[in-house]
């Protein structure tokens, strides 16, 4: 149980970026070398977790730990998971409050204000071409940021009423059947 | 008051959190810049920041961040961390198994293949949202943003190196 939770711990504080570059290293530990789950079992989880919503690595972490060690393994792991970005932010947070007036730091995050803009704008494209959008469906997801961008409404009413969508189209689908 | 709006803000990104880190950050700045302007937009901007540069999911990083500065204590980080993963730990207990069982369940499909088009939709108004003039001071801004975008598109680069990279440029250009 305890390397459950270091495992996770040490998987939390080496991967940067989150969600799917977690994944490998997971993996790595969780298939490979500790040999918690099989790599059918590893694979069924990694489908719940992207399914569900919330983080993958959080997701993932509370199937691998239940799988093994029931209910207080789930915790367990996602403690180990969770730990590592707790602390680091904490501290840059309360570190981060006093100098954010120093002029230096000031300079700096002007330069990477725009860059993170740039950091976003690229995954509009990746995951426009994952979602196989094209000229014909590029509406939808213009439509849906122009919802938010411009009228200011809320990304959880606009999932919402995609998912009553979803289940309507499907309903006539299948009654035409 | 703040913390109870702070857990169920968080509970309520955790439940609707579909798509990924980018995704969840067009919910995270609706609900903290928009919503309840506990952040602007700069310095949620910063937030993101500095979420790419330390290791972990940028939900954790995000949720961790507002706590604290919302509240100046730890246990405000401690709520918001927990309500983040509490509808993770519910789902996972009620519906995982129905979602394995039910994976190619015509309804179910239907609805990701709805929700798909949604989330790019999602991520690039949290883009369009970020591109306003607290963030775009001038017309260095634009150049650090193609220059940015250049990197990450076209190279293997890591954002972690971009922004060090924007950093060390903001502080030779504005420093």
């Amino acid at each position: 149980m305890f390397s459950l939770f270091t495992t996770f711990f040490k998987i939390g504080l080496f991967t940067f970026g989150g969600g799917w570059a977690m994944i490998p290293a997971i993996e790595k530990e969780v298939v490979d070398i500790k040999k918690w789950l099989s790599k059918e079992e590893f694979l069924d989880a990694l489908v719940i977790s992207q399914s569900l919503p919330g983080i993958l690595a959080v997701n993932i972490s509370i199937l691998v730990g239940q799988k093994r060690f029931g209910q207080k393994g789930s915790l367990i792991a996602t403690l180990g998971t969770v730990l590592p970005s707790f602390i680091l932010i904490l501290l840059i947070a309360m570190f981060f409050v006093k100098i954010y007036d120093n002029p230096i730091v000031v300079a700096i995050f002007k330069g990477i204000r725009p860059a993170v803009v740039a950091l976003i704008i690229a995954p509009v494209l990746s995951t426009a071409k994952s979602a196989k959008i094209g000229w014909r469906t590029v509406w939808i997801p213009g439509l849906i940021a122009l919802l938010v961008w411009q009228w200011g409404i809320s990304p959880v009413y606009l999932i919402l009423v995609v998912v009553a969508i979803g289940l309507t189209i499907q309903y006539f689908k299948s009654r035409k059947a | 008051m703040l913390y109870l709006q702070l857990f169920w803000v968080y509970f309520k990104i955790g439940l609707f959190g579909f798509g990924g880190g980018y995704a969840m950050i067009s919910l995270i700045q609706y609900e903290v810049v928009e919503h309840y302007q506990w952040l602007s937009l700069s310095e949620f901007t910063d937030v993101v920041a500095i979420s790419q540069m330390t290791p972990g999911p940028i939900g954790i990083n995000s949720a961790t961040y507002i706590g604290y500065v919302t509240t100046g204590s730890i246990f405000g980080s401690m709520l918001t961390t927990f309500a983040l993963c509490l509808p993770s730990f519910i789902l996972v207990v009620t519906i995982s198994k129905l979602l394995l069982k039910y994976n190619d369940n015509l309804y179910v499909r239907s609805i990701f293949a709805a929700l798909r088009p949604t989330i790019v939709g999602l991520i690039a108004a949290a883009a369009l949202l970020l591109m306003n003039s607290e963030n775009f001071t001038d017309w260095k801004s634009i150049v650090f943003c193609a220059g940015a975008f250049a990197l990450v598109r076209w190279t293997k680069i890591h954002p972690i190196w971009v922004i060090c990279i924007a950093g060390l440029a903001g502080y030779i250009v504005y420093g």
